[in-house]
């Protein structure tokens, strides 16, 4: 990302939602870095009404933004900024909270933080005539002793151990008390530093930058598993109704700034959550439908799915039929067949209490088997993600085609993923639509990306010795799959928010 | 005593557990808080302690013998030490599995303090059992019952301690 000052005043600018929705900032978006796109010129690359600045933080970025902070606070009180730290630290960096509280009564916030007035102090150790350590219970004349200042005094052995208890196995840090029962004293950063060894300190300077991240509301931690970064977002907890705040880390890690889940656009943060729940409730009725192999529907011959593609052809009886509904291949594309949107019968059929549970069930079935799959399908293309540079390998050595030549199978792979993930989410939203035009125009959308995506899955599938000759096939195929998911993502975005759409259940 | 032990540790460098936990347990056999008993049982393990508790009168437990484990983990007194029943009680702040366990504010990691003493521990346990507390209750279904009705919860304590807590030692049932 080069765009980092625009971020920036977007970040500093600090006045929450507003700037989302009437930016006009330059944003790079992806599409840029796919190196295809003719109408490169063309298209604006500023930002889409589903996108959200956002800037990724790096460890020393996160130090940076504390020290700053630090020194700012320190200065304004007149403390050293050991005591700041503690200040803000106990306040979760609210400055004005700090201040405020400060202004009212300035010795009672310093006694509840632990910190007297003077906190100017170099640590230094202590022997004491014939002490004896409240922890270990022993002690001697000449044993060295620590005491913050409470005054309650240890042995440094002692005082070392709790301390590296607390930072290596309870990843503690910024609030760690004096060991005695009630005393509330914070151990402050130098006291730290002073008594801890070495290889402690580095994991002590880590958990504080942890619960920095933690205690700031503009900032979250990549969920990827080892991921060092952190993002730093405006969007607010309240903002999530009108919202699915994306975003994308240093570590190529796309999830969720609203819940640290996975991307999961256009679905807004509050029906996923509802989503994931009712499947996990349902999870015995809906099993059969995650299973990888179905019955041909002509001949019953058992088919095993292994690619992402939902196309199908019996090996036997040469049947094209649709994985997720089962019915002809043949019919899907032509405008009056319906593979995504959820028939409801009419009136007659769904008088009774039992045909009214039955229907609900199959409306259930319905979305879930498409999320479901598509989450399938997901899964076997990345899986496939390694044979793709196998592909790319065999190709170049076949057509003699170079390294940059075959770029394109990778492009489609990363196209397709992301179709896929936004065509899963796609499900649990219409599940939750009320029925109006604004859904008749969002499951249009959505047959649209979903028939573009199975048609570039099937290209992508195809045997090597035929991909050269289809290269600028698969380059339009994918050019359009990437147009149709901005299409349905900006509508959907643009009516939540507007709060146009119609849920059949609450949003909170 | 302090002195000798401090000694001792360095000719045969005792570990923060042992220590601590020598002196601990010697200070409290000798002097154990008041309706209770102390004693190992294994010699050789030092983890292990079992705590005889007297059901304290005027409460639906007297005259019943209570059997407790105190652990003390390894890094004892860093970490905090468990306490479990293992004699059933019908208490609203001991689970009632074959667990037994018993959740005190003092005892959760994120509270304990390492110069928190056991004898602080053992007398805190009592103070509980003595007095209910409602509040952080493991038990939500006897809790409950406690607040709707007073008297049936104390007819079956007395009951679970005829049934449970009669024997000699308090360890005759589920000692194990
Ligand atoms: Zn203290
Ligand atoms: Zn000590
Ligand atoms: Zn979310
Ligand atoms: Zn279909």
């Amino acid at each position: 990302m080069d765009s980092e000052d625009e971020f920036m005043s977007g970040a500093s600018s600090g006045d929450d939602f507003a700037n989302i929705e009437d930016s006009d900032d330059d944003f790079d978006n992806e599409d840029q870095d796919l190196g295809f796109s003719q109408d490169k010129d063309i298209v604006r690359t500023s930002k889409k009404s589903y996108e959200v600045d956002f800037e990724v933080l790096g460890p020393s970025q996160i130090q940076l933004q504390q020290d700053v902070q630090i020194k700012d606070v320190a200065d304004v009180l007149g403390q050293p900024p050991e005591a700041a730290a503690i200040l803000l630290r106990h306040l979760r960096w609210n400055r004005e909270k700090l201040f405020d509280r400060y202004m009212e009564n300035q010795a009672s916030l310093l006694d509840e933080v632990g910190l007297e007035e003077d906190a100017s102090h170099t640590p230094s150790t202590k022997k004491i005539p014939d002490f004896e350590c409240e922890i270990c219970m022993s002690g001697d004349s000449d044993v060295e002793t620590y005491a913050l200042k409470c005054g309650h005094r240890y042995c440094v052995d002692c005082y070392t151990q709790y301390l590296a208890s607390k930072i290596r196995d309870d990843g503690e840090a910024a609030r760690i008390q004096c060991p005695t029962s009630g005393c509330k004293r914070i151990v402050d950063s130098k006291s730290l530093t002073f008594l801890v060894e070495d290889n402690l300190k580095s994991r002590y300077r880590e958990l504080i930058n942890r619960t920095y991240v933690d205690d700031m509301e503009n900032l979250k931690w990549c969920p990827a598993p080892e991921c060092i970064y952190a993002i730093s977002c405006s969007v607010r907890k309240k903002d999530l109704a009108k919202i699915v705040p994306t975003v994308t880390c240093e570590c190529k890690h796309p999830f969720c700034f609203g819940c640290a889940h996975e991307d999961h656009q256009p679905c807004p943060c509050s029906l996923i959550k509802k989503w994931i729940q009712k499947c996990e409730d349902d999870s015995e009725t809906a099993h059969w439908i995650s299973a990888n192999t179905k019955e041909c529907p002509k001949c019953q011959s058992t088919i095993e799915k292994n690619g992402g593609c939902n196309h199908m052809t019996c090996r036997k009886c040469k049947h094209e039929f649709c994985w997720m509904c089962m019915g002809l291949w043949s019919e899907h594309g032509t405008s009056w067949y319906n593979c995504n949107r959820f028939e409801e019968k009419s009136g007659n059929d769904a008088r009774d209490a039992q045909a009214k549970s039955r229907q609900s069930l199959e409306r259930y079935l319905h979305y879930y088997n498409r999320y479901a799959n598509h989450d399938q399908s997901n899964r076997l293309e990345k899986d496939n993600f390694a044979k793709t540079e196998k592909k790319m390998t065999l190709l170049q050595n076949q057509s003699g085609m170079s390294w940059i030549e075959v770029q394109f199978l990778e492009t489609a792979a990363k196209t397709l993923q992301e179709c896929r993930q936004t065509l899963k989410w796609t499900y649990a939203f219409a599940f939750y639509l009320a029925r109006n035009n604004d859904t008749i125009m969002f499951e249009d959308n959505q047959k649209d990306l979903e028939l573009a995506t199975e048609n570039l899955s099937e290209m992508f599938e195809q045997p090597v010795e035929q991909l050269s000759a289809k290269k600028l096939d698969i380059l339009n195929k994918n050019t359009y799959c990437s147009q149709r998911r901005v299409t349905l993502l900006s509508d959907t975005a643009e009516l939540l928010k507007r709060g146009k759409w119609t849920f059949n259940i609450s949003l909170d | 005593m302090a002195k000798r032990i401090g000694k001792v540790s360095s000719i045969l460098s005792l570990t923060h557990l042992k220590l601590t936990s020598i002196q601990e347990l010697a200070e409290l056999t000798s002097k154990p808080p008041p309706l209770m008993k102390i004693n190992l049982p294994n010699e050789s393990d030092l983890h292990k302690w079992h705590i005889i508790l007297s059901g304290p009168p005027s409460s639906p437990f007297e005259g019943g013998s209570f059997t407790l484990l105190l652990t003390l983990p390894k890094d004892y007194p860093f970490k905090p030490p468990l306490l479990s029943f293992q004699t059933k009680i019908y208490h609203p702040n001991v689970s009632n599995d074959d667990k037994g366990a018993m959740c005190l504010g003092i005892l959760k990691p994120d509270e304990w303090k390492p110069a928190i003493k056991i004898v602080d521990v053992l007398e805190f346990m009592a103070q509980v059992i003595r007095e209910p507390n409602l509040d952080d209750a493991v038990e939500q279904s006897i809790a409950h019952e406690m607040r709707e009705d007073r008297k049936a919860w104390e007819k079956k304590a007395k009951e679970w301690t005829r049934k449970y807590a009669s024997g000699k030692d308090g360890t005759s049932e589920n000692a194990t």
